[in-house]
């Protein structure tokens, strides 16, 4: 039976149809998944998944824009930014030795203790060590090797003419934000925005290829102020002698373009360093910080005389030559009496602002309309701001005509009962320098012609000018303000400080207020000085002998031409006129 | 048809090998870019520094120290200045009579 048996038979697998049909079905169904798991990842996720692609190796990188320098009338830089490092630690990764510790705390000029504390801090994973170190020193410890400290570009502003410029520039806190000054006024202009990009970037961190700009960067726009830093340097030089000479408690000089009304030159004392926080934080207790030329209003007592008689000339009340009695140097309005230091008698007007009397101005200011006097003084900027855009500018204090004392008008004549700024003062002076316009004052350098506001005619100018001139003879209150070869016109103030509402007797503001050449004015410098306590006093005494070293020098600095003859003009003669002879 | 095929196929590696240059070739130029911007970058830093240290070395108040203590330089009189027309002096036909002062 077994021989019966065919063997191929009898080995032969059975066929199950069936079963190839299920495998074929498996084999199919996979592919049909990877197809449609290919599908879906081309086609429905293909956005997500790019993205998380380019995530792996595209970087936003911020791009800095420096902010703008800031700098003097002739390009010279009165405040930049450089750059500085800012060293900062990892707690979690950081390891240091006893050794390296000593290192950088003596490079860092910290206490060991203190950065041991701050390394020894485990909690967060970034803390400043020390903010702007300069780049020298960031250089001689990262040289250190510690692993877990890092460092951080940042902007650090110098100010090279240091404090000489100081009330004008300002300065701006670690954050590079303007607190003060142009750096605060300015800020707008003179910050950068920063810009960010999204690049590509291989493995060892290259960028090689730039994807999108995000926010391009917008950088600080540079600011050239109207100060001549020549300028700036004489005026701050003679402003700290004379603080010291007549031990004042606080000093200003303001020196104007008498044609533009640019400030050439501001200054005040006490000042402040501000390249050094230390200084600037001590200059904030003390109000060293304060522009006092522009943000303190003083009562400046007779440096405003002129501009009562101006107006009365103007509206033809009386003329240069109309005499007026002042004896016996005293007058009285009501229960309150005018004085002056002594009776000068029978006086013109021109003399009365020679010799600076009280009891004419005001004799004069009575003869006149409290509106038109309150005209007169508004429309050369008492009581509003200069326009110079300076943060803090006070505006001082002139009050409606029509609630005026008479006492107030008379005192009012001699700048008393009402505040002004050294600024506005120096200000109100170009309508005498200009004949007649008062100009708005800028701190920014001006490449136009500035249009003025016409106030008075320009013969009343040239007939106050003319007084003013006289005060620096021999007879008037300044003979110390003259300067050889150049015609100098001004004004002395010696005010008594009024405070608490009560004028106190041996406090005292000597002002004096000029411009020069008188021909054709160039300049107007004004130089107050707060509370003289080395035994002058008086404007002429005391601020007019700052006022012409000032000035002289300014002049000279300028090349501005002799007008009073000093017989030193080179004379020229015409070669072929003379012959072959010399 | 295969003929064809085969040409298109040849043209197809080319462009992709053609784009792939391509890229590269950007990424190097771009590289060599964000490399001298870097160094522009650079140079305006320095340049900052310079008007940093130019502006310090003429502050005024070393200048003038220097000239009066170092030098022994004073500011001359008023009347021992002479002034001459800058105007004048660079036109050839006038010249300057020796002694300004003599009349």
């Amino acid at each position: 039976m077994l021989e019966g048996i065919n063997p191929i038979t009898a080995v032969r697998p059975k066929l199950h149809v069936g079963r190839s049909w299920v495998l074929l079905g498996f084999v199919i169904a996979g592919f049909m998944c990877l197809m449609v798991r290919a599908v879906y990842l081309q086609v429905i996720e293909d956005d997500f998944l790019r993205e998380k692609g380019e995530a792996r190796y595209s970087r936003i990188v911020e791009m800095s824009a420096d902010r703008g320098m800031i700098t003097d009338r002739n390009g010279e830089v009165l405040a930049i930014s450089s750059p500085v490092m800012s060293v900062y630690i990892d707690p979690q990764t950081v390891a240091i030795t006893p050794d390296q510790l000593a290192q950088l705390s003596a490079l860092l000029e910290m206490k060991a203790p203190e950065v041991e504390r701050r390394v020894n801090r485990r909690q967060g994973r970034f803390i400043y060590l020390k903010r702007q170190v300069v780049p020298e020193i960031a250089e001689q410890i990262r040289e250190l090797g510690i692993p877990g400290l890092a460092f951080k570009t940042e902007f650090k502003r110098y100010y090279p003419e240091g404090e000489g410029a100081a009330h004008v520039v300002g300065f701006t806190d670690i954050n590079d934000q303007g607190q003060e000054g142009i750096e605060r006024g300015w800020n707008d202009v003179l910050a950068g925005e920063l810009g960010s990009r999204r690049v590509i970037k291989d493995n060892k961190g290259r960028i090689v290829e730039a994807v999108e700009s995000i926010r391009s960067p917008k950088p600080g726009q540079d600011v050239v102020l109207s100060i001549d830093r020549r300028i700036q340097h004489v005026v701050h030089r003679e402003l700290r002698k004379a603080m010291a000479i007549h031990k004042a408690k606080s000093g200003s000089i303001v020196a104007l373009d008498a044609q533009t009304g640019e400030v050439l030159a501001l200054t005040n004392f006490p000042v402040f360093n501000p390249n050094s926080r230390k200084s600037i934080k001590a200059g904030i207790e003390n109000e060293s910080i304060r522009n006092r030329a522009l943000t303190d209003t003083f009562e400046l007592g007779s440096t405003l005389k002129p501009f009562p008689v101006a107006i009365a000339i103007e509206t033809g009340r009386v003329n240069s030559d109309t005499q007026l009695q002042t004896s016996p140097g005293t007058y009285k309005i009501g229960r309150s009496t005018i004085r002056d230091v002594k009776d000068k008698g029978m006086l013109s007007v021109a003399e009365i602002i020679q010799v600076s009397s009280n009891v004419g101005v005001v004799k004069i200011a009575l003869s006149l309309q409290p509106q038109t006097l309150w005209e007169m003084f508004n429309n050369v900027g008492f009581g509003v701001a200069t326009g110079s855009g300076f943060p803090g500018e006070a505006t001082g204090l002139l009050r409606s005509y029509n609630r005026w004392r008479p006492i107030e008008q008379a005192t009012m004549s001699f700048g008393h009962g009402l505040s002004v700024s050294l600024m506005q003062l120096a200000r109100a002076y170009t309508i005498f320098t200009t004949g007649g316009e008062l100009k708005p004052i800028s701190l920014e350098k001006k490449r136009l012609p500035v249009m003025g506001q016409r106030i008075i005619s320009s013969e009343t100018a040239l007939a106050v000018n003319r007084m003013l001139e006289m005060v620096t003879e021999p007879e008037g209150t300044a003979p110390l303000a003259r300067i050889i070869g150049y015609r100098v016109a001004g004004k002395t103030g010696t005010a008594h400080k009024s405070i608490d509402g009560k004028y106190v007797k041996d406090r005292y503001i000597s002002s004096f207020i000029g411009f020069a050449p008188v021909s054709k004015p160039r300049l107007i410098m004004a130089v107050m000085i707060d509370e003289p306590s080395a035994g002058k006093h008086f404007g002429g005494a005391v601020a007019a002998p700052v006022f012409r070293q000032v000035m002289s020098e300014s002049l000279r600095i300028l090349n501005v031409p002799h007008d009073a003859s000093l017989n030193n003009v080179a004379k020229f003669r015409e070669k072929s006129a003379m012959g072959s002879e010399g | 048809m295969f003929k064809l095929n085969l040409l298109l196929i040849v043209v197809l590696v080319a462009c992709a090998l053609g784009v792939v240059t391509l890229q590269h070739q950007t990424r190097v130029l771009n590289m060599a870019l964000e490399n001298e911007s870097g160094i522009s970058r650079e140079l305006q830093i320095e340049w900052g520094k310079l008007q940093l240290e130019q502006s310090t070395l003429i502050a005024r108040r070393q200048i003038e120290n220097a000239a009066r203590t170092q030098l022994n330089m004073v500011v001359p009189a008023a009347d021992r200045i002479q002034i001459i027309s800058a105007k004048k002096l660079n036109e050839s036909r006038w010249m300057v009579i020796e002694d300004a002062r003599g009349d």
